[in-house]
Order: C-alpha cells, then sequence, then structure tokens
C-alpha cells in the first residue's frame, strides 16, 4: 500500500515513518507537514495514495478539511492528540482508524490492519483513481458580483456552493486559494484576481497581497492586522487606509 | 512534578539507536521553538494560537513520558481556549522542566 503522512509535527511524522518502514506490505510515497502539497500530490502523481496517516490539528487547513477537498479519499487513519473528534471523525467512511498520540506500535499495527481489510480489491485491469482529477476553478456564472449572493467552486469535479456572506477570508496560497467560511474551508485552483472579480466590494476588500477579507467579519484591528474568527490577517500599509474608509468609526 | 523521561522513546526505538538519536534530535530541535511562540503568544494575548501552541506541545508531554502533565497541558488549552490563564504557573513549570530534559540530552 502506497502511503503518505500529513502532520505539522516532525515528531509524529519521523514515528510513522520508522512504524511504516517495518511493514513490508507498506511504503511511504511522501510526507507533509501541511495538507495543501499534499492535495497537489494526489491530483498530480498517478500512484496517488492508498492509505493516507492525517493529523486533524493542523494550523490553516485541518484534517477534515483536507478530507473533504478530495473525492473518494482513500482510506485514512486519524492520529491526533486530541480525543474530543472521535465522534466526527466516523461519520466519514474512508476513516478507517482514530489513534491518539503517542503512537504505540501496537496500536499502529492495529490500524493498518483494518486499513487494509478496509481495501476493495479493484477489478482486473481497471484503474480507480484514488482521488479525482485535478481540482479547478468552477466557471462562475455572470451574476452582477455586488448582487450575488453565492459562488460555486469545482472541487474534484464536484460543484459545491459557497454562501458569499459566510465567507470570512480568502488567501492565496501558490496555484491555489483558500476560502475560510464560518463552517469550512476549501482549496481551490485558482487565483486571489479570479474570486475577487466574484466577490461584492460592498462586502470584501483586499488588505494585502495574499488576502481578501469579508469587511463584515472584522473582530478588531490592530496596528497592521485585523482578527477575523482566529486568524489574524496582515494589512499592507497601501490598503491600510481603505481599510480604515470602511469602518463605521464612532 | 512529573520527572521528563525516555521511557516512550526507548520502548518506541528498542535496539535502533539511530531511530531513538532522531527523535531526540526533533525534541531538541522542536521544543525550544516551539515554547517561544508559545510564550509569544501568551504575552500577546493571543489566547486561542497559544493554545495551538500548547496542544502542539502535548504530544512532546507524552513523548516526554510524562502522562499526568499532558492531563494538565489538557486542562490549560481549553481554558486558553476560554482565554483564561489558569494553570499557566504550572504549565510553566511543566515546561521548564522539559527544557531542562531536552538541554541535558
Amino acid at each position: 500500500m502506497n502511503c503518505i503522512i500529513i502532520d505539522d509535527e516532525a515528531m509524529a511524522r519521523a514515528i510513522i515513518t520508522q512504524m511504516i518502514s517495518k511493514d513490508p506490505d507498506l511504503k511511504l510515497a511522501q510526507e507533509f507537514s501541511n495538507a495543501i502539497p499534499a492535495i497537489k500530490f494526489l491530483n498530480q502523481d498517478s500512484a496517488g495514495a492508498d492509505l493516507i496517516f492525517l493529523d486533524i490539528h493542523m494550523p490553516d487547513f485541518t484534517g477534515f478539511d483536507f478530507i473533504q477537498t478530495i473525492k473518494n479519499p482513500p482510506a485514512v487513519i486519524l492520529i491526533t492528540s486530541d480525543k474530543n473528534f472521535a465522534t466526527d471523525a466516523f461519520e466519514y467512511d474512508c476513516i478507517v482508524d482514530y489513534i491518539v498520540k503517542p503512537i504505540t506500535e501496537d496500536r499502529f499495527l492495529k490500524a493498518v490492519r483494518k486499513a487494509k481489510a478496509h481495501r476493495v480489491p479493484e477489478p482486473a485491469g481497471a484503474y480507480a483513481a484514488p482521488v479525482a482529477a485535478p481540482v479547478a476553478a468552477a466557471p462562475l456564472q455572470d451574476q452582477p458580483k455586488d448582487t450575488a449572493t453565492e459562488f460555486y467552486v469545482n472541487i474534484d469535479r464536484r460543484l459545491i456552493k459557497i454562501d458569499i456572506a459566510s465567507v470570512n477570508v480568502v488567501e492565496a496560497k501558490g496555484d491555489y486559494i483558500h476560502i475560510k467560511t464560518e463552517q469550512k474551508n476549501y482549496i481551490v485552483h485558482s487565483t486571489l484576481k479570479k474570486i475577487e472579480e466574484k466577490l461584492p466590494d460592498s462586502l470584501f476588500l483586499k488588505v494585502h497581497r495574499t488576502y481578501i477579507i469579508n469587511t463584515k467579519k472584522i473582530i478588531d484591528i490592530e496596528d497592521n492586522s485585523v482578527l477575523i474568527g482566529k486568524d489574524v490577517i496582515p494589512v499592507s500599509r497601501a490598503n491600510r487606509p481603505e481599510l480604515i474608509k470602511r469602518l463605521n468609526m464612532l | 512534578m512529573e520527572e521528563p523521561n525516555l521511557n516512550y522513546i526507548n520502548e518506541l526505538a528498542g535496539d535502533d539507536n539511530d531511530f531513538r538519536a532522531v527523535l531526540i534530535g526533533v525534541i531538541k530541535n522542536e521544543l525550544p521553538a516551539e515554547i517561544n511562540e508559545y510564550r509569544g503568544n501568551l504575552e500577546a494575548h493571543n489566547f486561542n494560537a497559544a493554545a495551538d501552541n500548547v496542544h502542539k506541545l502535548k504530544h512532546k508531554i507524552s513523548v516526554m513520558g510524562m502522562e499526568q502533565s499532558y492531563y494538565l497541558a489538557e486542562k490549560f488549552e481549553n481554558n486558553l481556549k476560554e482565554s483564561s490563564t489558569l494553570l499557566q504557573a504550572e504549565f510553566g513549570q511543566l515546561l521548564m522542566a522539559m527544557q531542562g530534559f531536552a538541554a541535558s540530552l
């Protein structure tokens, strides 16, 4: 089984790598310290992965965000320091086990046995891609942006509706944009410029080269940053005057 | 207070001294930076970010064999999520012990 590890902790990655190396049926294809390059890897590498060792609690993009972003995810073993997500975890068919750190060898082997049993044999000659085709931004409908209430993004051939008012922040990350809403986060292959054209100016403002924010979601502003939800977003000097102008100051 | 130890690492590594060295190297490299980040966030009253730092440190605490201290960290992490610094002093002592131990490795 081809495996990948997604965990922001080097310690966890080292331990999982060691345990994988002891099982001749497992082959470590790649390890990642965050989920975004892993999505790129799964979209680009035809061999993909049969099994993912996935941390839940990572900065920017959680393990659950990751699972929701990929279509037909392979078997996933969650490895986390948090016991509180066990119930959520089993909402996903792809999650075969949930290990609380620190990982012991017995617990690891038990989880891997479950993953092996979970694997459905492919019919001869058939190739089922473990993840879907590259993520691509959907052509958004030509609706006047100031009256639009939602937009659609194409993630793994699914058109997902995003309620514009629920968007907190959009961050550019290389070839992708990271859309953070009140409930979920999405990684979409697109640019900040493209999404800026779809978001109403009355609500959204580009405050930094890599960030567009929903100004209604600002909790506070301090020096050159704004707090939105749990995220501290930088505000560039050039964009600060426009931001201040938008505020309903007492 | 519980003392940090290498019981978990020794059990995991067995006779594999190279792997033991890798894990100790990770502790020595990562722990000071993680503690500094936590302290900076706490000082700036970025409690959610500090809670994330404590969350990450919990794994180091368990890797360093401190089972009871793990629960202290868990409670403190929850306090920080509620913008409370209750247990800060106890957690600070724990970090000092971990730092001292990591430096001695």
